[in-house]
């Protein structure tokens, strides 16, 4: 069941064709404006995106204009995966009646809209199994109206609801596995990727939209006024949060573990969060021991990742 | 059929919210052409076309598509849309844009 499917091999294959216009508001330097062109730029057909609330939706849909070039619902925020059921199976009879190829659907949400939120709807849509890829761009908080703590905000990042200060350290929670509830629905295709391998996620979106069934796509999306970086650092920054071992990058298809990236010599995790402000009160010796859990974390989550991959097992 | 002429009419007093398509649906693709946001951007990317490789790395990861990608794959900067984050100057591996003051 291992298919190593590349679609895309250099950035020279990419269609030129932009799906996503520009003209949109997203911050200069959006992590998620890179998420969305490039995710639609591995469409293979007629496709329908459905957003629910959250930066994408408040910067592309503002009346009357929309950056959109494919059709495009927007919903409210707990029933983005819903509406895409909806969607879906109307579409299978719609089709069924004329004859015509079925679109895919593609939801395109937030991590307020997938890890908190909209987490009911999608735990619901997978287990009903509908034929849909839910893609999660991942900004580690509710940038949208103001950074404030999601259940995607790591260990020790300042937000404006988990303040660094003297007595609390910002988020004393750690973040929450997206991909291992996923796969815990049995579904044939989860994966995490970032924008700073844009082949390798274009890749995995197209391939997911090979696979029958639902699909789930965690997407790390660095963001410029949320994270507190200059804008021209995005894509250095999500490179780094690869090479410490911070976010793997891996697929899981039908349970098989796979790390896409291997990282055989990672960088200290320092240097990834020096290029931050809203990890900046780390990396002063009182904190040390927040850093140590970040570190610990992190460090976990890899070795559990490897242990998977080598050992073979099914999930 | 341009976003103008949506809101237009309603500025105008010439119809209401009644009048819109149900949903407030946008029966236009790609509207936000008309909104330029050129006019955000405080520094503006130059390229030197003598030491660009044709990657297409800036093209590539512009947040914006405001690199515009030609037929023979050099690229060409569209200002009307550079908000002028300097994404491009940091991908590109052979250093042949940069950032200059507007």
């Amino acid at each position: 069941m291992s298919s190593q499917a590349i679609f895309y091999k250099t950035p020279k294959d990419l269609p030129r064709e932009e799906w996503f216009a520009s003209g949109h508001r997203l911050c200069a330097g959006c992590g998620a404006g890179i998420a969305a062109r490039l995710v639609f730029k591995a469409i293979r057909g007629p496709t329908v995106v459905v957003n629910p609330t959250g930066c994408v939706e408040v910067s592309t849909s503002c009346y009357p204009y929309t950056a959109w070039k494919i059709p495009y619902v927007h919903v409210a925020f707990e029933n983005a995966a819903a509406v895409a059921s909806g969607i879906v199976e109307a579409m299978k009879i719609l089709n069924k009646k004329r004859g015509k190829k079925l679109h895919d659907v593609i939801v395109f949400a937030g991590d307020g809209g997938t890890f908190d939120i909209g987490f009911q709807a999608l735990s619901g849509a997978l287990e009903r199994g509908h034929n849909m890829l839910y893609i999660c761009y991942d900004n580690e908080a509710y940038m949208n109206t103001g950074i404030q703590r999601s259940g995607a905000t790591p260990i020790g990042a300042a937000t404006t609801t988990s303040p660094a200060g003297k007595v609390i350290p910002g988020k004393q929670e750690r973040k929450k596995d997206l991909i291992a509830i996923a796969v815990a629905h049995r579904i044939p295709y989860a994966a995490t990727a970032s924008i700073s391998h844009p082949l390798d996620l274009v890749n995995k979106v197209r391939k997911a939209l090979e696979i029958e069934g639902p699909k789930v796509l965690h997407v790390l999306a660095p963001c410029v006024p949320g994270w507190r970086y200059p804008p021209a650092e995005t894509v250095r920054i999500a490179r780094l949060a690869v090479e410490t071992r911070y976010f793997p990058v891996y697929e899981v298809e039908y349970g098989r573990v796979r790390i896409n990236i291997k990282v055989k010599e990672p960088k200290p995790l320092e240097e990834f969060l020096k290029m931050q402000g809203r990890f900046s009160h780390l990396l002063r010796p009182e904190n040390a021991h927040v850093l140590e859990a970040l570190k610990k974390a992190v460090e976990e989550n890899w070795e559990r990742l490897v242990k998977l991959e080598e050992s073979g097992v099914t999930l | 059929m341009s976003a103008k002429k949506i809101v237009e009419p309603i500025v105008k007093g010439q119809f209401t919210y009644r009048d819109l398509p149900i949903g407030a649906m946008i029966p236009i693709p790609a509207t936000s052409l008309e909104y330029k946001t050129g006019v955000w951007r405080t520094r503006q990317p130059k390229i030197d076309y003598g030491r660009c490789i044709k990657c297409l790395l800036c093209w590539v990861f512009c947040p914006d598509a405001a690199i515009k990608r030609l037929d023979d794959d050099s690229v060409k900067v569209d200002y009307e849309y550079c908000k002028g984050c300097g994404v491009c100057e940091t991908v590109c591996p052979v250093k042949a844009i940069s950032m200059e003051e507007v």
